[in-house]
């Protein structure tokens, strides 16, 4: 068999897969960014109780393993009363953990916007909010573009765990694939190449424009 | 805090120190400080590095906290309240009422770096003092007008010489019109031969604006032309004070005579 033969056969299930893994990594990075603004800020707060749940937040989504948190979610919240579609679990269980990096990121990022911003900005009487938003964020999202290019790329790879709760996720369909045929290579060369193509093609070319454009409108240097 | 009155009486200066210090941990930068200005008073305070000259434009730009003491800005105290006879820490709205009164510009300009020229005037007065796009314009162009830097109104900081930054800087201060203008070494990032442009401003500023300036800074000869009083700090308090002329010409205290002195050999 050639690969246009295996292709012709299976390309539909990769295609379907590739979709799924798109969406997740889509709908995992929005809540992984929410969750990093949030807990990024939080862990800034000058309140004793904000800081640390933040850092508990934080340490429990870095410190276990996301296969780990995966299975809770989808297998033992449900004992507990709470019961997510394996869709749902899989990009929530994705977004959760890489958010927790996320949020050092941002953490990093604001603290290292120079000192003498916050102070002028405090010097113009400006209220903590408007500092925040006005001054000292513009110019930490520019700092935190390329740690969060990283991010991106790890977060879509980290999806393919999500094949392990039955979503049918690229990873899922390459496993099937191999399961029926036993084309192994074929498979999993396909899933190899089409993940690769994602991160090295569409996610970085994406950031680098987006660390263009921004500085172009921050600063037009 | 209870020997310290909770406001002072109607003829009280501009800005009060009364008994400030500043400890970080063991070592102390202020040391039961006490200065009063006037309104309209052009005060320069010189003295040698970690003598914490600067510490004292930080406080009342209340960019730190005072460890002792009060200061008082128009008879009120800057960072505290009264609250039944005594003087409690200030909360945000009391703070943000007495930091209106008070403008700063800094060693290093602190321009923000994704703003415009006109924009870094504008932030403050359209965030803070709430003026219509067009008021806080129209407020900004004047003053950039003031500081020769019309034609420069929509260049970013990058594209800026220092001094030009630095002009830029007191345009900013000046659009919230403060009372109290805190000049914290504006010129000594600054390369030699664009000094002469910042000062001119300063200059200006003193001659054309109801402000109050408290003025820390290196240039000795600016001090003695354009202060109307000069203070010595040595070791965390006012080790002597006076007309420049006194300061310059005739100064009564060993530490003052040392320490001019060798400021004129250096130059």
């Amino acid at each position: 068999m050639t690969y246009a033969e295996f292709l012709n056969e299976h390309g539909a299930r990769l295609i379907d897969g590739s979709i799924i893994t798109v969406q997740q990594t889509i709908l995992a990075a929005l809540l992984a960014i929410a969750i990093a603004l949030v807990m990024g800020l939080m862990r800034l707060s000058s309140n004793y109780v904000v800081r640390s749940s933040a850092t508990v937040y934080i340490e429990i989504f870095r410190g276990t393993s996301l296969l780990v948190q995966l299975y809770w979610i989808f297998f033992v919240l449900p004992l507990f009363g709470i019961t997510l579609e394996k869709f749902t679990a899989g990009f929530i269980a994705v977004g959760m953990n890489l958010g927790a990096y996320g949020a050092e990121v941002v953490r990093g990022a604001i603290q290292s916007v120079p000192k003498g911003q916050y102070e002028a900005a405090l010097a113009l009487n400006m209220s903590p909010f408007s500092r925040m938003r006005r001054i000292i964020f513009p110019q930490a999202l520019i700092l935190m573009l390329p740690p969060w290019g990283n991010l991106f790329i790890e977060l879509l790879k980290a999806t393919a765990l999500v094949s392990l709760i039955s979503v049918t996720d690229l990873m899922f369909q390459a496993k099937q694939i191999n399961g029926t045929t036993y084309l192994s290579i074929e498979a999993f060369g396909s899933a190899l190449v089409i993940y690769y193509i994602m991160s090295r093609l569409v996610i970085t070319p994406g950031m680098r424009w987006l660390e263009r454009a921004l500085s172009r409108h921050m600063s037009r240097a | 805090m209870n020997e310290y009155p909770t406001r002072l009486n109607d003829d009280a200066p501009m800005v009060r120190f009364s008994k400030v210090s500043k400890r970080y941990g063991e070592l102390t930068v202020l040391d039961e400080l006490d200065l009063d200005v006037s309104a309209n008073e052009m005060v320069s305070i010189i003295g040698p590095s970690g003598s914490g000259k600067t510490t004292v434009l930080r406080l009342l730009m209340t960019l730190e906290d005072v460890s002792d003491g009060v200061i008082y800005v128009e008879g009120e105290p800057l960072t505290h309240m009264e609250r039944d006879g005594q003087l409690v820490p200030a909360n945000q709205a009391y703070l943000r009422r007495q930091r209106s009164k008070i403008g700063m510009c800094f060693q290093h300009f602190n321009l923000f770096p994704h703003m415009t020229a006109l924009e870094n005037c504008m932030e403050g007065p359209i965030q803070v003092l709430r003026l219509s796009k067009q008021e806080a314009r129209e407020r900004s162009l004047d003053l950039l007008d003031m500081v020769g830097l019309s034609d420069k109104r929509d260049q970013h900081p990058i594209r800026l010489s220092g001094g030009q930054q630095q002009r830029v800087a007191i345009a900013r201060a000046l659009a919230m019109r403060p009372k109290v203008m805190l000049l914290d070494e504006v010129t000594s990032a600054l390369d030699p031969e664009v000094i002469g442009e910042v000062l001119n401003v300063i200059r200006k500023l003193n001659a054309e604006h109801n402000l109050t300036v408290l003025m820390v800074t290196h240039q000795m000869g600016f001090a003695k032309e354009i202060s109307d009083r000069v203070c010595f700090v040595y070791n965390g308090k006012i080790a002597e004070a006076g007309p420049p002329s006194q300061i310059f010409d005739a100064p009564q205290n060993p530490r003052t005579k040392q320490f001019l002195s060798a400021v004129l050999q250096a130059n």
